[in-house]
């Protein structure tokens, strides 16, 4: 779950996005809406707490964000929020397993080899764990992203444009398996996107207005 | 998931360039270790060859190469030194003991040399096998000379007149015969073949007309001995201001101080060892600069992982180790490749050198100022990655996020 109360960001003298009052349960999935530039993508980073905004006041899983010290944000980020950007960014020296692997040591979990085999197996990619990400498809290297994000069971899965590259089968195919892992480990999930195909999917949605 | 298996990931996956960085600070580093090793042992080498004797007196000439001739064995020497103003120095009360040296003959490429067991005493000499020499004409020879020319205790061979390149007829008629083997002992005595004096004047007694060489010292007027140069001892530190001045002008004799000697030619010498340390400093700072360009550029193709860490969790301090990390890998292996390159150098060379006869120097030894060497280029390698760190540490993971 997560709570914004009076939130604003303002970027060298402008205000980029503003959002009054939001509420999310836990397990609650919703679809974030908004036109480029309305802050959608601002608004997922103050929520994954790697931007502080201007004012305002920011609760995820019951942490107020901005109360929370370097350290300890960066911690709690590990462990209790998900991510899944447009551009996938795995990283390349890597194989798919210790990639998930670097996501449990990060966040300052001991490596569990079960859960990445699991995580792995729900997502397809079951025999993938010694792969390179350069040998993977894109709808495979997307998989292990989510897989990435969802390794440490977050309490809020973000999701940043998932399905802006993708044609229908896919979107929904990608659509599906983000709720898929998002009730299976309970989360709340966020999907910013501009991509109309998505609404009739979500019945929780928010949009966010361009600022003046 | 350790930072080390993360750097190691980085470094292999990046190879080409880590593969380049470790070899030009192996490099570096073992230049510097051959110079170290080399000049250590031939130091501790020449030390040890003149300790106990300070000063040498020899025939008017170059210093320098008196010591070299009468201590180390390397040059010709200056020329020959009567007897008679031998003893008149053995009995300066300033002198505390005298060792004669006759030199002017070898065999096969080792030198002869004519003088009396205290010169054996003088390194501490034991026996191999044998005995010292008790007549004219048996001799003693070192471990190098024993293994090179495969003689032992009861051969007989002819020397040579002459010395180094310009050995000439062979003095067939008065053979020597080996009467004992002396034990290695890491000085100039192993490549000698040590006999009486007397010996070496027996071998030229022919010139004299003197055929009875047992009782040559007798027999030989006094103006037909010569000696070639003498390792004298001093009473007394006075004697060290008072002696060499007193040779020089009150006799034809030439006094040479083997600490200042040695010490001019290591000065001579130091420059060339200097210029070559400066270059290899400068290989290992190339080596450190080329890590930093290395990991600026990686962190440049890498910011996006960096910022992806942070998200899964990581603090700025843990991209801040892992590049330091990494760069400390790097240096920590060129160090320890250059280490072993450079012991292994020195031993080729040590195998090159006693093929020549030369002085010995081996690989198999370590020294306390490689710990330094060691410090130093880890020490380098850190410094190559704290910018890089620091700019990983300050990393602003939304604005790099929202670039991408």
């Amino acid at each position: 779950m997560f709570t914004i109360d009076q939130l604003e960001h303002v970027y060298a003298g402008d205000p980029v996005m503003r959002i009054d009052q939001w509420h999310a349960a836990q397990g609650e999935q919703w679809l974030l809406t908004g036109s480029s530039g309305s802050g959608k993508t601002t608004l997922l980073h103050v929520l994954a707490g790697i931007l502080r905004p201007s004012s305002g006041r920011v609760t995820v899983a019951g942490e107020d964000l901005l109360a929370l010290s370097g350290p300890a944000l960066d911690r709690f980020r590990g462990r209790e929020i998900g991510i899944v950007l447009q551009r996938l960014h795995l990283i390349a020296s890597l194989s798919v397993g210790q990639n998930l692997a670097l996501a449990q040591s990060l966040a300052g979990l001991p490596v569990d080899k079960a859960r990445i085999e699991a995580v792995l197996e729900s997502l397809d990619l079951a025999g993938k764990a010694d792969a390179r990400p350069h040998q993977l498809s894109f709808g495979q290297a997307q998989r292990v992203a989510v897989a990435r994000a969802v390794v440490n069971r977050p309490k809020l899965l973000l999701a940043d444009e998932p399905t802006s590259n993708l044609d229908d089968v896919r979107c929904e195919q990608v659509l599906g398996l983000l709720q898929a892992q998002a009730r299976a480990c309970g989360a709340t999930l966020l999907i910013a996107t501009h991509d109309g195909r998505l609404k009739p999917h979500l019945s929780m949605q928010r949009a966010l207005a361009v600022q003046p | 998931m350790t930072l080390a298996t993360l750097s190691f990931s980085y470094l292999r996956a990046r190879w080409l360039s880590t593969l380049l960085n470790v070899a030009l600070l192996a490099l570096g580093v073992a230049t510097i270790v051959v110079l170290l090793l080399a000049t250590a042992q031939l130091e501790d080498r020449m030390q040890r060859d003149a300790r106990g004797i300070d000063l040498v007196v020899g025939a008017k000439g170059s210093p320098m190469q008196i010591i070299l001739s009468a201590i180390y064995h390397l040059d010709v020497p200056t020329g020959n030194i009567s007897y008679k103003g031998a003893q008149e120095l053995a009995r300066h009360r300033m002198v505390r003991s005298v060792i004669p040296l006759a030199l002017g003959d070898s065999y096969r490429g080792f030198r002869i040399v004519g003088s009396v067991p205290a010169y054996l005493d003088l390194y501490g000499a034991g026996l191999a096998s044998g005995r010292r020499w008790e007549k004219p004409l048996e001799v003693v020879i070192g471990a190098d000379v024993a293994a090179r020319t495969g003689l032992s205790v009861g051969a007989s061979f002819a020397g040579a007149h002459g010395i180094g390149d310009r050995t000439g007829d062979a003095h067939d008629s008065h053979p020597y015969r080996v009467v004992g083997v002396l034990a290695r002992s890491g000085t100039v005595l192993d490549r000698l073949v040590i006999t009486g004096y007397a010996s070496v004047w027996a071998v030229h007694a022919e010139h004299h007309g003197i055929d009875h060489i047992e009782d040559i010292e007798k027999t030989l007027h006094d103006d037909q001995k010569e000696f070639t140069a003498l390792l004298v001892q001093y009473a007394s530190p006075l004697a060290a201001a008072m002696l060499p001045r007193y040779v020089n002008s009150n006799s034809d004799m030439q006094a040479a101080s083997p600490a200042y000697e040695t010490a001019r030619l290591f000065s001579i010498v130091g420059v060339g060892v200097d210029v070559l340390r400066a270059f290899a400093l400068v290989l290992i700072l190339g080596a450190g600069l080329s890590v930093f360009i290395a990991l600026y550029n990686a962190l440049q193709e890498r910011r996006y992982d960096l910022a992806i860490m942070r998200t899964l969790g990581a603090g700025p301090g843990t991209l801040l180790r892992l590049m330091l990390f990494e760069s400390a890998l790097l240096a920590l292996a060129g160090t320890l490749a250059g280490l072993v390159l450079g012991h292994v150098m020195t031993e080729v060379l040590g195998q090159a050198l006693k093929a020549a006869q030369q002085l010995s120097v081996t690989g198999w030894a370590w020294e306390p100022a490689e710990w330094w060497l060691l410090l130093l280029a880890v020490g380098l390698g850190l410094l190559a990655g704290i910018i890089p760190a620091w700019r990983a540490y300050r990393t602003d993971i939304a604005a790099t996020l929202a670039r991408g």
